[in-house]
């Protein structure tokens, strides 16, 4: 793993790259005392984490986590306690150390940053096996329309056609279910019924034999309610 | 009570064995901390209450590596009171300042 260290203090970078040290697999590449000029190095040359101190004089610590566009895994580092919500809405955000660090606090930060490390190569290894991206193109009168999986409520089949239902749109498209089912990450996607598919995390309740996403009351064919029940992570 | 004093036990355990650690950082803070000392100072001569916030903020890091608690609760209150324009904890404030002055120059 390599990281950077971004706090406008050196003192507060040297104590840091002291605890860096004593981690095998880590390398610091680069310190820097002001989010300006590591996000400049950033664009040149992408890095596993960036150690970020939050309060720091004109750029802060969270305008960078905003202005990046791909960020890395992103520590924070502050004397402030009080910065800790606010910091957790960010994604990128794998852990928030309060000033000063102590070897074992830093030790269980580093645990954190490994495993987010994990996930997102499984994650990558994942979408490289399926073959599929984070997005499908669908053809609407000779347009390639781009839809995120993120997007898409759920499918439903009406007979030579398919209607995706997303957050703001209802697109129908000359395709199948079957087609469709192909292109989908089955993680996400699942069907419930001969004319549904949903996606499977914008699921708010389920009733008897009927799934509601959003303001839509779907069906549950009998044959297809084990496979939803056997996904849903019961309590 | 007594007075707590500036001591080294964070960095001797940051440094473990690593005795050019302690020699670096030493170095370091001796560098540092005259700096932002002055740009507390000028801040406070110049009455800039906002200023004076972001330096009490970064000093408030160095008292705590210095293992002074006390001292880190009293610029955590002063570096709010200051950004409502309130100096009034600045001699209490200065003091500790002047607790470390001396000890950087003793080790």
């Amino acid at each position: 793993m390599n990281c950077i260290i971004v706090d406008d203090e050196a003192a507060a970078r040297a104590i840091v790259a002291q605890l860096c040290s004593n981690v095998p697999d880590l390398e610091v590449i680069e310190e820097f005392p002001s989010a300006i000029e590591a996000i400049k190095f950033l664009n040149e040359q992408p890095v596993d984490v960036v150690f970020l101190d939050i309060h720091m004089p004109g750029f802060t610590g969270i305008d960078f986590i905003k202005t990046l566009k791909e960020a890395p895994g992103i520590v924070l580092t502050t004397s402030d306690k009080e910065f800790a919500i606010e910091a957790y809405e960010y994604e990128s955000i794998v852990d928030y150390l309060v000033k000063p660090i102590s070897p074992e606090r830093f030790d269980k930060c580093i645990q954190k940053v490994r495993n987010s490390i994990n996930k997102a190569q499984v994650s990558d290894q994942h979408r490289e096996k399926s073959g599929l991206g984070e997005d499908l193109y669908i053809n609407i009168d000779r347009r390639l329309i781009k839809l995120k999986f993120d997007e898409i409520l759920f499918i439903e089949a009406k007979g030579d056609y398919i209607d995706i239902k997303t957050d703001k749109e209802n697109y129908r498209v000359h395709t199948t279910l079957k087609k469709i089912k192909e292109k989908l990450p089955t993680e996400q996607f699942l069907q419930i019924h001969r004319s549904f598919i949903i996606n499977f995390t914008k699921i708010i309740d389920i009733e008897d034999n009927s799934v509601l996403i959003e303001k839509n009351v779907i069906p549950i064919s009998r044959s297809n309610r084990p496979e939803l029940m056997r996904r849903l992570n019961l309590l | 009570m007594k007075e707590e004093q500036p001591n080294m036990e964070y960095i001797d355990q940051l440094s473990g064995n690593d005795a050019s650690f302690k020699q670096k950082f030493l170095l370091i803070l001796k560098e540092e901390f005259p700096l932002e000392q002055k740009e507390y100072l000028e801040s406070l001569r110049m009455k800039d209450g906002g200023r004076a916030a972001q330096i009490v903020h970064k000093l408030k890091h160095k008292f705590n590596i210095l293992g002074l608690h006390q001292g880190y609760g009293l610029a955590v209150d002063y570096e709010e009171a200051l950004n409502k324009g309130d100096f009034g904890l600045n001699p209490a404030f200065l003091e500790v300042l002047s607790r470390i002055e001396v000890y950087l120059k003793t080790i």
